[in-house]
């Protein structure tokens, strides 16, 4: 079993720090806190509560209502799908299954060696490039299953590289 | 001369990065020439894009590009010389020159990382003006123009100006919905990037006409580039001294603050908005009391697009006549579209109300791609609906596209061709609404689910008779009694897709065809014996392993393991695999 690295609070009682009034401005705290860890800790909600006086059930339904906070650690590197109405119309379904084809895994998983996790999101935005995937912010257009592979498969090589240095 | 290279995210994603920097390289002092990294300008169809401005105020487009062409364009016209290749011209530059820009009129043009280079295209002569004016005299102004809100409803913006002027508080708020999140949309993201100074211009003269000191920016976070420009747009203004207490020396106060939305679809609703202002989860609540009276922190607040503000500058500016005098009776001045889909020329597209659907489509974006045949316009997004090609000649106004029983919506203009089923379109609408569907209405949350079950049933070959029945009665239901205007438009795109393409529907339920070989479960793939030369290509493609067959002789596909996918047809080499639906045949 893995042993969960020990969180250090101060941060999280820096974070809330930056806020006049931490409860209405709970999504921009959220946001910081997903900034440094990646995803929402249960420990760190926790001590979120404690420390700003607001119930675990208010921070807890808010974190579940927006779909960018995360409950479970991501993966490095994270897959967005774009499902948007243009990607749609040019076949992004596709791309949607050779991204979880080339990773292993299903929707909002992430792969066992932590390097990746995907999910589908609405329109990224970039609806002539469509369909498009972003990883790590940047985004691949036109794609097919060839081209997803083969960006996916690029970038796992490069981390074993990497590693093996 | 200039050379203005669009670094949009979108132009980014095509490399316009690579440009920038090849051509930045390739200059030096010497050259009496500037670079300016500008926005979009909306051009999407030919990224990354430059222009360039000869000396003598000539322009001249350039797309498709690398930085090595654009290195070799450099070159030529250091010389003196005018390149022809990878020039936009003929029937592509028209999709330019046949726009009437006002809430795009600085994209594409102006360095959006410089508030001078805004403020030498004019900007903040409106701010300037409107300190002379009282607030009843800019209202005016706006109540002239017609400008309606440009975010889906298009409730006139005087209006909402005015009823938060009347409440009598000190504290007032100015919002600016930047939540953009219909799919197919991304005309509030081009502004925001090219041309940030406008829309914080536009905010501050609502705030100064209704008397709010603060003016917050709620954002979608997956645009990260919108947010940075604006953080340095607002920093901006502050190293200038235009925000604070007595701008200019006025009595007028005003601040902005940037807030980041989490992804929420309905959070674009603006009693949504407001509660995730406040922290909380974004869920509607009855009007009234409207925002106008109890609004962020339950005091006053005028919330608007975007787009809308983008235009109070130009409005300000040239004086409600000359925005007035553009358009219909019912909708005055231009509005934005983003066209995508299969439509030839994809972009962004302004023109003035008015024009109808057809001349968008054909006359400004070259018609449809690879020569096939229009099939329809998805117009609103998921609040919106289909309309056919029958209904093209509709002009783009509030009125008429509403008798459509479609709305104009934000402007997301996806344009279908033959191959699009309009079944599958109303599925991946209701799919995303009963997505987002906040769950605190049930009509909404039971309603759009069960609507979603009986499409997912349909394209799965599983329709029943009495289902469109049913799908009208839930969606009027819905249409009726759902809490929020989410929930109201929800069944849009089910009741139009109805209502237009009813034979697509019976095709599905009754044949077990879908007309437009898009509906996997209901395709399967053949292989022609006469056709295939047994290379084996198609078998090797197969994922599910159901194409079987010897080198050299014909394949035959196992129709119980096909997944329908599509990977053998696209890789037939020969022509040889076809697709069966019902009765109907089509090769690829």
């Amino acid at each position: 079993m893995k042993i969960k690295p020990q969180i250090d609070f101060s941060v999280v009682d820096e974070i809330i720090g930056r806020y006049e009034n931490p409860s209405e401005s709970l999504i921009s705290l959220l946001q910081d806190i997903q900034e440094e860890y990646g995803y929402l800790p249960t420990e760190v909600m926790v001590r979120i509560s404690e420390q700003a006086g607001i119930p675990l059930s208010r921070l807890m339904g808010v974190a579940t209502f927006y779909s960018q906070f995360k409950l479970n650690a991501p993966g490095k590197y994270k897959v967005l799908v774009c499902m948007g109405t243009a990607c749609h119309v040019n076949n992004g379904e596709r791309v949607a299954d050779a991204v979880a084809k080339t990773l292993g895994v299903k929707e909002g998983e992430t792969t066992a060696d932590g390097l990746f996790s995907w999910e589908e999101v609405a329109c990224l935005g970039c609806c002539s490039l469509s369909p498009v995937m972003m990883i790590n912010g940047q985004v691949y257009g036109k794609l097919d299953g060839k081209k997803v592979e083969q960006v996916i498969n690029d970038i796992r090589k490069a981390e074993l590289e990497r590693a093996g240095q | 001369m200039r050379f203005m290279i669009g670094c949009g995210s979108c132009g980014i994603a095509a490399g316009a990065e690579e440009v920038a920097k090849s051509v930045r390289e390739r200059l030096s002092a010497e050259h009496s020439v500037t670079v300016d990294l500008v926005g979009c300008n909306g051009m999407c169809f030919a990224e990354p894009l430059m222009q360039v401005k000869d000396d003598e105020g000539n322009d001249y487009y350039y797309g498709r590009l690398t930085g090595e062409k654009a290195v070799k364009i450099v070159d030529a016209f250091l010389n003196g010389e005018i390149p022809e290749e990878n020039k936009i011209e003929g029937d592509e530059l028209k999709f330019l020159k046949g726009q009437t820009r006002i809430a795009l009129r600085h994209c594409g043009i102006i360095d959006p990382e410089s508030i001078d280079s805004y403020i030498e295209a004019g900007g903040y002569t409106a701010f300037d003006k409107i300190l002379k004016m009282t607030p009843d005299e800019v209202i005016e102004q706006i109540k002239i123009s017609g400008l309606r809100g440009r975010g889906g409803a298009g409730f006139p913006t005087w209006f909402k100006w005015e009823a938060a002027r009347k409440e009598n508080t000190e504290e007032k708020y100015i919002v600016c919905n930047a939540d953009e999140g219909d799919p197919g949309a991304f005309m509030d993201r081009s502004v925001l990037e090219g041309d940030p100074h406008s829309v914080l211009e536009g905010m501050m003269v609502a705030g100064y006409a209704i008397g709010a000191k603060c003016g917050i920016i709620y954002v979608r976070a997956e645009y990260p580039l919108a947010v940075k420009r604006l953080t340095i747009a607002i920093n901006q203004l502050r190293e200038k001294g235009l925000l604070g207490k007595n701008i200019k020396g006025s009595d007028f106060e005003f601040d902005f603050k940037i807030m980041k939305g989490a992804g929420a679809f309905v959070c674009g609703e603006e009693t949504a908005l407001l509660a995730s202002l406040g922290g909380d989860r974004g869920m509607p609540t009855p009007k009234p009391p409207f925002p106008a009276q109890k609004g962020f922190r339950k005091q006053p607040t005028n919330i608007n697009n975007v787009e809308t503000f983008a235009n109070v500058p130009w409005i300000i500016e040239n004086g409600g006549e000359a925005f007035a005098a553009m358009g219909t009776e019912d909708s005055k001045g231009t509005k934005v579209f983003a066209l995508a889909g299969k439509v030839k020329y994809g972009g962004l597209v302004e023109v003035p109300m008015g024009m109808t659907i057809r001349q968008i489509v054909f006359d400004i974006c070259g018609g449809i791609k690879n020569g096939k045949k229009i099939k329809g316009v998805q117009i609103g997004g998921p609040s919106g609906g289909c309309l056919p090609e029958e209904l093209l000649d509709t002009p783009i106004d509030y009125k008429s596209i509403g008798a459509t029983g479609a709305i104009m919506g934000s402007g997301g203009l996806v344009v279908m061709d033959e191959d699009t089923c309009m079944v599958d379109m109303a599925r991946f609408f209701m799919d995303f609404t009963s997505k987002e569907s906040c769950g605190k209405c049930v009509p909404c949350r039971v309603g759009t689910t069960r609507m979603l079950e009986i499409l997912n049933r349909i394209v799965k070959g599983e329709g029943r008779e009495g289902d469109m029945e049913l799908l009208q009665s839930l969606g009027s239901s819905i249409r009726d009694s759902a809490l929020c205007g989410l929930g109201n438009s929800a069944p849009n795109p089910v009741l139009t897709t109805m209502r237009y393409f009813k034979d697509e529907y019976t095709a599905h339920i009754e044949e077990k065809c879908c007309p437009s070989f898009k509906c996997a479960s209901l395709i399967k793939y053949e292989i022609n014996p006469e056709k295939c030369t047994g290379c084996t290509l198609c078998g090797r493609k197969c994922p599910t392993k159901a194409i079987t067959g010897s080198v050299k002789n014909p394949h035959v596909i196992d129709k119980d393991k096909c997944i329908a996918c599509g990977e053998c047809a696209a890789s037939c080499r020969f022509g040889a695999i076809f697709k069966v639906s019902g009765e109907a045949v089509r090769y690829e």
